[in-house]
């Protein structure tokens, strides 16, 4: 690996700047602003992490809800025993552990069975936390009470947001994340060149995964009470890939042009028509759809390549008078 | 150009007048905020016991001319918002109506779960949180934890408890014998009852004869009947949610499940039930109840099927339209909208609800209705914790 270039320092000092204004947000309010910039990053780490996986090889996971789970479960099961930082690790581990078991046996599956398959294994994880809190303790819920405020998790959200980020970018620039490119451009081609594409899915997928599982680690003391419907709620898969499409997955930072503006669309949607949010919201997917086929980040790109191409237009009149 | 202009002046009208609604009325109007689900799971639940409810409270008071504050008549208004049944979502609208819409009061979320994840945040802003749609046994670890949190629904331990004693003056009747089949949805509430009633049964001399658990949102309920009906029950107990409270009832009905005692939890209490079963309902027994003969509750029934347009459940619906009440009349006591005095209020005060007088001892209400049963088209509370006129509960005689 090489140091970094002019233009990647430039980048990375911006970056760190950015992370530092974002990161003051609790001195400036504690309120609902603060609310609100939980949830986008919670879901930015989530579209990140998902991305990572499902951006170059193209495998639409919605198995994000179960390692959310997995991650909250830790965290409700240990609060009383364990420290909470080393909760974090073992959610990590947790849920990269059930993200390699499932890759192993299901990566070589690939289009649509991978994505049922992926559905059904959050609703799996669920009845096997119930089954095994029925026969083996008294309540289903179980009640996480720490001291932490808004601010803190917001902290750590924002802490492991810059550790997916440099996670993804060393990733593209290793050898795993050129294979990937090759997989995710044609899998066949990669098999021949000597790629050994399972298991570079399969480490993708692990990654992805304990990411996840960390992020429902640090949100499980602001549930305060946790059972498993919220715990492995598949709403969050779904959002998950909406948003991460919306934004758009071909680089690292697509799914934060996603999830930002849906998350303050869906916020006005139900402040606004509290009483209809569905339709509402139904709507502003097919508008979504129909108007941003390849996400944000494809329109953007449209934007800078027409951009371009006028310029060398203009150029070429300027030479011609 | 001309329609982008039209939007534009369409906007910024609205703009202005959000803006001059929130100022104009600030001082005359009393801002109530509701956070709770009308899209997700339990938004059935919400749209029956909850927001009829809320919405019959805001009818009364202002048509009272407002909240005596101090002398002052103050309307009150409601801001509404949707949780999606979503923890995330219910704090970040409690978040957004302390601090960006500013209401002086909250009417708590709906359900155990949402109560709790907001409750530290209601807690922070010092608003008073009556929850009346929460059943839990933790409810003297919550009112400690949060001193602002009131616990109005009961314990799923008194709950649960009741349907033994229920049971035994069925079978002292000679209405059942000793054979019980329970059963129940592997789901918080469902489990919490299971485990405090499976040994209130037995410690009353009753024989488990058929036990299961199965998952919430399962939807065939014929081989948990036919397994119960092959054990040859004498009461069928079912610790319920409201899918399967209506899927087993139905399933019950096919099967002509022979028992004494039919008893099913969640949402039996609910309108609804009896309009699916008809005349099936008469004798079943659920969870929760009320006294449709107490003085005025019939008249409060008429009114809110009057003003709401729905039926009010025969269970929650009264205690979310009573935490309102007990709300009012604190504020009405302290004479402010100050939510600390108010707070201090609802803690030593005695309140006359739609239910009856109400104290909370402990930030908790120790007397609430536990097992009512369908008798003659109304739902009659069979079992309580204290409260007096409870109906005789009978046998359950067939299905036709």
């Amino acid at each position: 690996m090489t140091w970094l270039n002019e233009k990647e320092r430039r980048i990375a000092g911006f970056a760190a700047i950015a992370f530092g204004v974002v990161a003051l947000l609790p001195l400036v309010d504690q309120g609902y602003y603060l609310s609100i910039s939980v949830n986008i990053v919670m879901y930015v780490v989530l579209c990140t992490a998902w991305t990572l996986f499902s951006g170059p090889t193209h495998y639409i996971s919605l198995a994000t809800a179960a390692f959310f789970g997995i991650g909250t479960y830790t965290v409700a099961l240990g609060i009383d025993t364990v420290p909470f930082p080393l909760l974090l690790v073992i959610a990590a581990l947790a849920s990269g552990l059930l993200a390699c078991v499932v890759g192993i046996a299901t990566l070589r599956l690939s289009g649509i069975y991978f994505v049922i398959f992926t559905l059904g294994l959050a609703e799996l994880v669920r009845q096997v936390v119930t089954w095994l809190q029925t026969n083996f303790s008294s309540s289903l819920g179980l009640y996480v009470f720490t001291d932490f405020g808004e601010q803190h998790i917001y902290w750590m959200l924002l802490g492991l947001a810059a550790i997916v980020y440099i996670t993804g970018w060393l990733i593209n620039r290793s050898r795993l994340g050129f294979a990937m490119q090759i997989i995710g451009n044609d899998e066949t081609v990669a098999k021949h060149v000597g790629i050994d594409t399972a298991r570079a899915k399969v480490i993708l997928f692990i990654i992805s995964g304990a990411f996840i599982g960390i992020v429902g680690a640090i949100l499980a003391p602001r549930f305060s009470y946790v059972q498993p419907p919220s715990a492995f709620n598949p709403m969050i898969s779904f959002q998950v890939v909406i948003m991460a499409l919306l934004g758009g997955t071909k680089r690292i930072w697509g799914p934060l042009l996603g999830v930002i503006p849906f998350t303050i669309l869906f916020d006005q949607v139900t402040a606004y028509f509290p009483n209809h949010t569905s339709f509402v919201i139904g709507i502003a997917f097919m508008a979504i759809v129909y108007l941003l086929p390849q996400g944000v980040l494809g329109r953007l790109e449209d934007l800078v390549r027409l951009r371009k191409r006028f310029r060398m237009v203009s150029a070429e009149e300027g030479n011609n008078p | 150009m001309k329609r982008r202009t039209m939007i534009k002046t369409v906007a910024a009208a609205t703009l202005a007048g959000v803006l001059m609604a929130g100022g104009a009325y600030a001082q005359e109007v009393i801002k109530l905020g509701a956070s709770a689900p009308k899209s997700g799971p339990l938004a059935g639940g919400a749209e029956v016991s909850h927001w009829p409810a809320i919405k019959l409270w805001l009818h009364d008071v202002n048509a009272r001319g407002g909240i005596d504050v101090g002398g002052k008549k103050m309307p009150v208004e409601v801001i509404e918002y949707d949780d999606r049944t979503s923890g995330e979502e219910a704090i970040k609208n409690i978040q957004r109506l302390a601090t960006v819409d500013k209401v002086d009061f909250l009417v708590a979320p709906y359900a155990t779960g949402l109560n709790l994840a907001t409750a530290p945040l209601i807690a922070k802003y010092g608003y008073p949180q009556l929850a009346a749609t929460a059943v839990t046994d933790g409810v003297d670890e919550f009112a400690k934890r949060w001193p602002n949190s009131f616990w109005l629904l009961g314990t799923s331990a008194s709950f649960a408890e009741s349907v033994a004693d229920v049971l035994v003056k069925l079978r002292d009747k000679g209405a059942i014998g000793d054979k019980v089949a329970v059963v129940n949805v592997a789901d918080a509430f469902g489990i919490e009852l299971m485990n405090a009633g499976k040994p209130a049964m037995e410690a009353a001399g009753f024989e488990i004869v058929y036990e299961t658990s199965y998952p919430l949102g399962q939807q065939d309920f014929a081989p948990i009947i036919s397994a119960a009906q092959a054990a040859e029950p004498d009461a069928f107990v079912a610790f319920s949610y409201p899918g399967d409270t209506f899927g087993l009832s139905a399933q019950a009905k096919i099967a002509n499940l022979d028992v004494g005692a039919f008893y099913v939890g969640v949402a039996t209490a609910f309108p609804a039930y009896l309009g699916a079963n008809g005349a099936a309902a008469e004798g079943v027994l659920g969870a929760g109840a009320v006294n449709p003969d107490a003085p005025g509750m019939a008249e409060w029934r008429a009114r809110h099927k009057d003003v709401t347009g729905v039926d009010a459940d025969y269970w929650a619906s009264a205690m979310t339209y009573s935490s309102l009440q007990i709300l009012e009349q604190a504020i009405n006591k302290v004479g402010s909208l100050d939510k600390a005095a108010v707070t201090e209020a609802i803690k030593g005060g005695t309140f006359d609800t739609v239910l009856g007088e109400m104290t909370l001892d402990g930030n908790v209400n120790r007397k609430f209705w536990t097992v009512g049963q369908w008798q003659g088209g109304k739902f009659y509370g069979v079992a309580s914790t204290g409260i007096g006129g409870e109906a005789e509960p009978v046998a359950k005689n067939g299905w036709e």
